[in-house]
């Protein structure tokens, strides 16, 4: 696109926009006002955006110090998080691959029932999938979230999307210098997929840590409990102590809040993608 | 076909083995593929199946696998005298229409905008998009406090424009399920942007410009060009948020637990108190079966109303 002048029209448009998302995210800025108060302040009208008593530092050790381990809360779901989206970037990365750049039998056959496979919502398995955990022995582990979370049709799809444009003639020049399937696999394929590679991991990043149902269902002890099961146990705890809850709304927004600013771009172009080809 | 010549002569130096390169492409491709394929078997169509075979049953889990009864089609026939379920699925057509062609209204004008009218456009984009990523359950727990109904700010702002008896929202039986759409379109409204800007970069500025230069007004561009041009976008996003909008769960279990009385509960909502509150797998087995039947019905739409899905 060429630059254009500045449109008078279109600064006061940008204007009013930047007062509506103000307004938008209002929410969002209650919150962090809220956690940084008082309980009494928190519902002086009108709002007290800045507060006057600060009681920041007692709210965070509320959250993070307190008889609910917040903190562990966090390394779960860390540690689930992390370990879905890697499984989840392997298997789908190798899904892809398979079904953008190698030739076998069934290959289409099986590419269509993946499209088929993305249409099975999650919510009508929730039954049958607790059955089979249980009878497995992994009811209230998080090996059965890793286990429900690691396979993805979407992801497989996306992935595939990529790879089948990228240029035979490179896969063809590994060939020749004898490297086999997996090594083109491992050594070509995967590093010119980076960017979609991002733009999944983040993406099932994201997903994972917000997932509220799955852990509901899979999880029974606390000291296993994720951010969101962890909300809904302090809502239960603390539930009248709207200072505290909005700190821990904050601990549970926060991190992701910046890893996404910082990766924004790779976010927004994937669900744009997403959406696009879906 | 992938295979080129210069492959196949590479290749073609040692015939003799049994593993020839077609063959051990064949081995690679299946290799490649198992891992999805058995686990999408595992997680996705096994249980599927099963919960087929569930719906025809009526199976306490605490009795464990012998308590099964083969009850035929029991369940379906109950379901449909269950005020519960059927409140649910009234419930979850108001969601839809409450928030679909809200949200998608709000996302095509406010797009449009976006695209044609402002300067750092990517900071709006990103500030719209910001409730899509937040923790729906954080985000919940403070819409909750935003909708106290005596001390919250919304109350407090209605009362202050003279509404002396402001809705109690959440714990209200007429207010608990507008105010879970509210949030709902909240969270959602900067994914439906960010979609309908990906389509409106798909059209060719060229004819912006000539209908700028035959005179064509902004509102009159979004009229004849924009929205007929966004059809496949429009169209993509009625029905993905049409079953996203069947799927939802996460908040009402969180806020309302489906009340007051049952005001806000929705079909997912009852699979969870069937199934995991009172253990009759059978019975909603037979619910996640009519869900799964309302979103096959919804997407076989958009497959038989859609033939450049061929392009893939």
């Amino acid at each position: 696109m060429t630059m254009r002048k500045f449109k008078t029209g279109n600064l006061i448009f940008t204007a009013l926009f930047a007062l509506l998302s103000v307004f938008f995210l209002m929410p969002l800025v209650w919150m962090l006002s809220a956690a940084s108060k008082t309980e009494k302040e928190v519902w002086t009208f009108p709002i007290q955006w800045i507060p006057t008593d600060w009681n920041l530092v007692a709210n965070f050790k509320a959250v993070w110090m307190g008889d609910v381990a917040f903190g562990l809360f966090y390394m779960n779901s860390i540690k689930i998080a992390l370990i879905s989206t890697i499984a989840t970037i392997v298997i789908s990365a190798m899904a892809g691959y398979a079904l953008g750049k190698l030739d076998f039998k069934g290959r289409t056959l099986i590419f269509t029932l993946m499209l088929a496979f993305m249409m099975i919502p999650e919510q009508a398995t929730l039954v049958p999938r607790y059955i089979m955990i249980k009878e497995l022995g992994l009811y209230d582990s998080h090996a059965a979230l890793i286990l429900m979370g690691m396979f993805s049709s979407y992801f497989t799809f996306l992935l595939r999307q990529f790879m089948i444009g990228i240029h035979n003639d490179m896969l063809e020049a590994a060939e020749l210098d004898g490297a086999g399937f997996f090594r083109i696999f491992w050594s070509v394929v995967l590093p010119l997929s980076r960017p979609i590679l991002a733009t999944v991991g983040i993406i099932k990043f994201i997903w994972t840590w917000n997932d509220y149902q799955g852990p509901l269902i899979m999880l029974n002890s606390t000291k296993l409990y994720t951010i969101p099961l962890g909300m809904q146990f302090f809502k239960e705890e603390f539930g009248t102590q709207i200072s505290v809850m909005m700190m821990a709304s904050v601990a549970a927004i926060l991190p992701l809040l910046i890893l996404f600013l910082a990766l924004q771009k790779q976010v927004i172009d994937g669900i744009a993608i997403g959406g696009v080809k879906g | 076909m992938s295979e080129s010549a210069v492959t196949r002569k590479t290749t073609g130096a040692e015939p003799k083995t049994y593993w020839t390169r077609k063959r051990r492409e064949q081995l690679a491709g299946w290799l490649f593929i198992a891992p999805e394929v058995i686990g999408m078997l595992v997680i996705a169509v096994f249980p599927l199946l099963f919960s087929l075979f569930l719906s025809l049953t009526e199976w306490n889990l605490v009795g464990g696998l012998s308590a099964i009864h083969f009850v035929g089609m029991d369940n379906f026939v109950e379901l449909f005298r269950d005020n519960r379920f059927l409140l649910a699925l009234k419930n979850n057509v108001l969601f839809t229409i409450g928030t679909v062609p809200v949200t998608m209204l709000l996302g095509v004008v406010l797009s449009a905008l976006i695209h044609k009218k402002l300067y750092a456009k990517t900071f709006f984009k990103v500030a719209f998009f910001v409730p899509y990523i937040c923790s729906t359950v954080a985000i919940a727990a403070v819409w909750q406090a935003l909708y106290h109904p005596s001390k919250g700010p919304i109350n407090q702002i209605l009362m202050q424009i003279g509404l002396s008896e402001p809705p109690r929202w959440l714990v209200d039986t007429s207010f608990s399920l507008i105010a879970i759409m509210i949030i709902y379109v909240w969270q959602l409204l900067g994914y439906q942007i960010i979609i309908f800007l990906a389509g409106m970069t798909n059209i060719p500025e060229e004819l912006y410009e000539a209908a700028t230069i035959d005179g064509a007004s902004g509102i009159g561009q979004f009229r004849r060009i924009t929205l007929p041009l966004l059809g496949p976008t429009t169209f993509f996003l009625a029905i993905t948020s049409t079953i996203s909008s069947f799927k939802i769960f996460d908040m009402i279990k969180f806020l309302t637990d489906g009340g007051p009385n049952y005001s806000s509960t929705v079909i997912v909502y009852q699979i969870y108190e069937e199934g995991f509150e009172r253990f009759k797998m059978g019975y909603a087995s037979a619910m996640s079966w009519v869900l799964f039947i309302i979103i096959m019905l919804v997407t076989s739409i958009t497959w038989m109303t859609q033939n450049r899905k061929v392009h893939y």
